[in-house]
């Protein structure tokens, strides 16, 4: 995750990965191999790209467009046809809408397309540039948890580049913030960085409520649970897949001191207190 | 008194037979004159008019083509080969062509060297700037994934620069069509032929005739070429 405002050359640093921009001093490897050591086309092909305005080429279908890098890697047509297929239901699109062009679909799919694209040669490194930048709020959020599973799914080394600090806390393991000039102000887990921030500026970055951020890290059930003393009757409830900052939303709304906890069957497993929670916070870091 | 030749009487040339409509006062537009007389002069005028204007866009185009391709890949070339063309276009066209005749003589080659010069302007502008119409997100993305740089020549700046390319092909078609009749001052080929053979003789119904030809066969041209432009660009039709 690359972070910050811009000015803070987060684009620049990762057009110098796949060498769009040429590195003038020090080097980028790639599993030990110095990105300038090796074939620009090779390097490229190899690096998935996804950028914020797509990008998708107007005058080619969806399934030409997924199918660009394997056809310059020389892939049959079957094979190409049906490796498109095969992402556009990864990506959450149909097989159909193959046959159709950019201009038929709308920016969300556009987007789901961009990252079919990329994912096109299977290549172990993604690099994408505020891909959900352009896209409204709602489709953002579905596509940010979308890709999070298939991120699971495909295990890949992504570098993403965003200015949205809780988009990079969502979606990041580690997080660069940089400062304007290209300055590295702090590079750490998300929770480190929310509990500790190296300097004022990160902690400006990073907002007054980076506690609660740091709760919408957590869910409840990753955390321990007081024992569900009798029945729980009235208290307010909650599955144990909520991050601990809904819980707490949860709790002011209702008015409550302790929320009953369900599990996935629905039975109770616990309560959270309020204070349990806050303590929470004050604790090291864990993970 | 002396006769002027021997036998005796004047002699008339034979002119052949006169047509109805020659007798009938010169008509506007003689029909009968049009049915004798489309397979010795019309139709060979009229082909004559394609290879013209096919030949001088054929070779405009290639042209403009090799220059703008240079000029999208060096950018200081396009200025001076822009004024260049639009100078080209200025110049009036039969002192183009009278200016041209001391060097290559009262040929076809003459007439095509100023029709290819007056094509440029439009085929080189168009083709440049629909180069240039390309997305630079479109073009990072491509060149991001690997492409080359004439990879992306072709795979991506070419097809996307057609719908421009292709009303550049248009315009010069349809203004060459136009131009060429005044080919036939410098020397009697195409559809100029019969036009100014018409009004040498102050006969309606040729020059008027070989004028509707001129206007039919630009119509007939622009509509193919609309279609090949179609057939090459579906994607310019997709909707939602």
């Amino acid at each position: 995750m690359l972070v910050g405002p811009s000015g803070g050359g987060k684009t620049t640093a990762m057009k110098m990965v796949n060498r769009l921009i040429s590195i003038t001093e020090g080097d980028i490897t790639i599993d030990g191999t110095s990105v300038r050591s090796l074939d620009l086309t090779e390097l490229r092909r190899g690096i998935g790209y996804v950028i914020q305005q797509v990008g998708l080429f107007p005058h080619l279908s969806v399934g030409d467009n997924i199918g660009t890098v394997p056809k310059l890697l020389g892939w049959p047509k079957q094979r190409i046809r049906e490796r498109a297929a095969e992402l556009l239901e990864l990506v959450g699109l149909e097989a159909a809408d193959a046959r159709r062009y950019p201009s038929q679909l709308s920016g969300g799919q556009r987007q789901r397309v961009g990252l079919a694209r990329a994912l096109a040669a299977n290549p172990p490194l993604m690099l994408m540039d505020e891909p959900f930048g352009a896209i409204d709020p709602i489709t953002r959020e579905r596509l940010q948890d979308e890709f999070l599973r298939l991120h699971h799914e495909l295990r890949k080394t992504v570098i993403f580049v965003t200015h949205d600090i809780d988009e990079a806390i969502k979606m990041g393991d580690r997080i660069a913030i940089l400062h304007q000039g290209g300055v590295l102000a702090q590079y750490d887990t998300p929770d480190e960085i929310l509990a500790h921030p190296a300097s004022d500026f990160v902690e400006r970055f990073v907002g007054a409520d980076r506690g609660l951020k740091r709760l919408s890290l957590r869910r409840v059930r990753d955390v321990e649970l007081d024992p569900v003393a009798g029945v729980p009757d009235g208290m307010p409830r909650c599955s144990d897949s909520t991050t601990l900052r809904d819980a707490l939303s949860l709790m002011l709304t209702e008015g409550a001191q302790e929320i009953v906890i369900d599990g996935e069957d629905g039975e109770p497993i616990g309560t959270l207190s309020l204070q349990r929670v806050s303590d929470l916070l004050r604790e090291e870091v864990t993970a | 008194m002396t006769p002027l030749l021997a036998g005796g009487g004047p002699v008339i040339p034979n002119y052949g037979k006169a047509t109805g409509c020659i007798a009938n006062d010169n008509a506007f537009l003689c029909p009968k004159w049009v049915q004798e007389h489309w397979g010795d002069t019309l139709q060979p005028a009229l082909v004559q008019h394609v290879y013209l204007t096919a030949i001088a866009v054929g070779i405009g185009f290639a042209i403009a083509f090799l220059c703008a391709l240079a000029a999208h890949r060096f950018g200081w070339l396009a200025p001076p080969i822009s004024v260049f063309t639009a100078f080209l276009y200025t110049v009036p066209s039969i002192a183009l062509f009278q200016v041209l005749v001391p060097i290559t003589g009262i040929t076809i080659t003459t007439i095509e060297i100023g029709l290819v010069g007056y094509t440029l302007l439009v085929l080189f502008g168009n083709t440049l700037a629909g180069l240039r119409s390309v997305p630079p997100d479109v073009i990072e993305a491509a060149r991001g994934m690997g492409l080359t740089r004439l990879q992306v020549l072709r795979r991506v700046e070419l097809p996307l620069a057609v719908p421009a390319i292709g009303a550049g092909i248009r315009i010069a078609v349809v203004t060459t069509i136009s131009l060429a009749t005044v080919a036939a001052y410098i020397t009697p080929y195409g559809l100029g032929k019969p036009i100014f053979d018409g009004l040498q003789i102050d006969y309606h119904t040729e020059y008027v005739m070989a004028g509707l030809l001129a206007i039919a066969l630009a119509l007939v041209a622009d509509a193919v070429l609309v279609l090949v432009q179609r057939s090459l660009t579906p994607w310019r039709r997709a909707r939602a």
